[in-house]
C-alpha cells in the first residue's frame, strides 16, 4: 500500500470539513462528551480513596 | 455507507483543527476501558452461573488474549482501511459482545458469555486500541507521546468511570442489592446492566468513528518546523513495515521491555486489595479494613491514568529510551524498596504502589510513540498491535507468577508481608530484563527501511 499521485487522499483532501464557527462548537461538545464522564469516575474514585485514610 | 467508512472520506484540509481528533479517540477508549471493571459484576456471575471463580475470570483472560491477537492479525488492515473504518468495526464488535454476552446471562450459558464478552468484546478491544493510534501520531508529529498518552489515558480513564456507573446501574435494576461487600445483584440485573453498557458504548464508539479525521498527506502543525524532528539518531525518518519490523532486534527487545513492565504491573494489580491487608496483618488480624483496601485500589487506579498521561507526555521531552529506563530501573528499585521496607508504614507502602502503577501504564501508554521513532509512521498501527501481544502473555504470566508464589507461602487471609518477597523480588528480576532490553535498543538498520517512493512521506513543510 503505498501513498502514490492516484491516492483520492491527495485529490480531495478536507472537502468534507465543516466550517471554522461548526468546527469550535464540535470542539465544545467532543471535549464535554469525554470530559463529563471523566470527571465523573475521577470524583466517585476519589470518594473511594479517601476511605484509605478515613476506614 | 461502505464509502462513508473509507480512509479516503476522512482525510482533513489544512485548517481542522487537530484537538477535534483527541476526543474521538477518547471516545473509544473510554468505552473499551470497562475491561478493567469487571470485577463489579464477578461474584453475580459466579452466583448465577454456579461456576468457579476461575471460569468467570477466564471470561477477561479471553478477552485480554483476544485483544492482542485482534490488534496483531488486524493491525495491517486497520493501518490502510483507515480509523473511521476500524472504529466502526470495533463499536460493533465491543457492542455485539455485551448483547451476544446479555444473552447468555440471561439463559445461564456460560458459554455464550466466553464467546461474546470474551471473543467478539475481545476483538473489539484489539482493534479499538489501535485504532486511533497511528492517526493521532500523525496529527501530533511535535508531541507524539502526549497525543498517545491522551488516548491511552482514556483506556485507564474506561475502568474508573464503568466501576461507579455499573454499581449504581445494578442497583436501579436489583432492589435488593446495595453494592456493599456481600451484597450480590442478580443475574437478570446484570444482564440489563450488558444492555445499557452495550448501548452506552455503542453511541460513544460511533461518535468517535464519525468525528475522527485522517491528518491532510505532509501535515505539520503550524509554528513546527519538522526539520527539528531529527534531533536524535533514535528517532527515524524513515519508513519500515509491520513485516519487516518482526524481522528487526528492535521490535524483540521492545515486546520484551513492554512484557516484563506489564508482567511486574499486573504483580499488584491483580492482589491490591488482598496484598495491603497482609502487608499490615499482626497477629492475625491486619490494620486496614475492606473498605479502606478498596479505597487503596481505587488510588491505583488513577495511578495507572494519570502515569499514562504524564509519563509519555515527559517522554516528548526526555526522550523514550530514557523514560523507559526511568519505568524499568526506577521501578525495580522501588520494587525492591516495596519487597523489603514496604510494611514499615502505610503512606510508604501506599505511595511506593503509586509510583510503579504510574510507571505500568506510562509503559503502555509510551509505546506507540517509541514505535513511532524508530519505525516511522507508515505501519505504526500494525506495529503496535504485533507488540501488543506482550500484553495478552503478561496478562497471563503475571498472575500466574504471583498467585503461584503465595500458594506456596500460605493461605489467603494468614499471609504477611514477608509472603511476598519472593514473587516482588521476581518482578525485580523481569524489570531488569526489561531494564537490559531498553539499553540494548540501536537505530533500526537500513536494509530494513522501505524504498522513499513505497511508503508515506515524511513532513516536508509547515503550513
Amino acid at each position: 500500500m503505498s501513498s502514490t499521485a492516484a491516492d483520492p487522499e491527495r485529490e480531495s483532501p478536507g472537502r468534507n470539513d465543516p466550517s471554522a464557527g461548526v468546527q469550535k462548537a464540535l470542539l465544545g461538545i467532543g471535549w464535554t462528551l469525554v470530559g463529563v464522564p471523566l470527571v465523573y469516575g475521577l470524583v466517585q474514585t476519589l470518594r473511594r480513596v479517601v476511605t484509605l485514610f478515613t476506614g | 455507507m461502505a464509502s462513508f467508512l473509507d480512509r479516503s472520506r476522512t482525510v482533513a484540509g489544512p485548517g481542522y483543527s487537530r484537538w477535534l481528533i483527541p476526543p474521538a479517540a477518547l471516545a473509544v477508549h473510554l468505552s473499551i476501558g470497562q475491561v478493567y471493571a469487571t470485577s463489579v459484576y464477578k461474584s453475580s456471575l459466579v452466583e448465577t452461573f454456579g461456576a468457579s471463580l476461575t471460569s468467570i475470570g477466564v471470561i477477561f483472560s479471553i478477552a485480554i488474549v483476544m485483544l492482542g491477537l485482534s490488534a496483531a492479525v488486524l493491525g495491517k488492515w486497520v493501518d490502510h482501511g483507515g480509523p473511521r473504518k476500524a472504529m466502526f468495526t470495533a463499536a460493533c464488535f465491543w457492542a455485539a459482545g455485551f448483547f451476544v454476552a446479555a444473552i447468555g446471562i440471561s439463559t445461564t450459558q456460560l458459554w455464550l458469555v466466553y464467546l461474546g464478552y470474551g471473543v467478539l468484546g475481545g476483538i473489539g478491544l484489539g482493534i479499538g486500541y489501535i485504532s486511533p493510534v497511528s492517526t493521532l501520531i500523525k496529527w501530533f508529529p511535535d508531541r507524539p507521546g502526549l497525543a498517545t498518552g491522551m488516548a491511552i489515558m482514556g483506556f485507564g480513564g474506561g475502568a474508573l468511570i464503568a466501576s461507579p456507573l455499573s454499581n449504581q446501574l445494578l442497583r436501579a435494576y436489583d432492589s435488593s442489592y446495595d453494592g456493599t461487600a456481600g451484597s450480590v445483584a442478580s443475574g437478570s440485573a446484570v444482564a440489563q446492566l450488558f444492555v445499557t453498557l452495550g448501548v452506552i458504548y455503542l453511541v460513544a464508539m460511533m461518535y468517535g468513528a464519525f468525528t475522527i479525521r485522517v491528518a491532510p498527506p505532509d501535515y505539520a502543525p503550524p509554528g513546527w518546523d519538522p526539520s527539528t524532528r531529527k534531533q536524535s539518531s533514535m528517532v527515524t525518518t524513515a519508513s519500515v513495515s509491520a513485516n519487516n519490523a518482526v524481522r528487526t532486534p528492535q521490535f524483540w527487545l521492545l515486546w520484551v521491555l513492554l512484557f516484563c513492565n506489564v508482567t511486574a504491573g499486573i504483580g499488584i494489580l491483580e492482589q491490591a486489595a488482598p496484598m495491603i491487608q497482609d502487608f499490615f496483618r499482626d497477629g492475625g488480624t491486619t490494620a486496614i479494613s475492606a473498605v479502606a483496601a478498596g479505597g487503596f485500589v481505587g488510588l491505583l487506579s488513577l495511578g495507572n491514568m494519570a502515569g499514562r498521561f504524564v509519563w509519555s507526555s515527559t517522554s516528548d521531552v526526555i526522550g523514550r529510551k530514557r523514560i523507559y529506563m526511568v519505568y524499568l530501573g526506577v521501578g525495580a528499585v522501588l520494587y525492591v524498596l516495596l519487597a523489603l521496607v514496604g510494611q514499615t508504614a502505610t503512606a510508604l507502602f501506599v505511595l511506593l504502589a503509586l509510583v510503579i502503577l504510574s510507571f505500568y501504564g506510562g509503559g503502555f501508554a509510551t509505546m506507540p510513540a517509541y514505535l513511532r521513532d524508530l519505525f516511522g509512521t507508515f505501519e505504526v498501527g500494525a506495529i503496535h498491535g504485533r507488540v501488543l501481544t506482550a500484553w495478552s502473555a503478561a496478562g497471563v504470566a503475571g498472575p500466574l507468577i504471583v498467585n503461584g508464589f503465595l500458594d506456596a507461602r500460605g493461605t489467603p487471609g494468614e499471609l504477611v508481608a514477608a509472603d511476598y518477597r519472593p514473587a516482588l523480588l521476581t518482578m525485580v528480576v523481569l524489570l531488569v530484563i526489561g531494564f537490559v532490553a531498553n539499553l540494548l535498543i540501536k537505530p533500526v538498520a537500513e536494509r530494513f527501511h522501505e524504498p522513499s517512493d513505497a511508503a508515506a512521506p515524511a513532513p516536508a513543510a509547515a503550513r
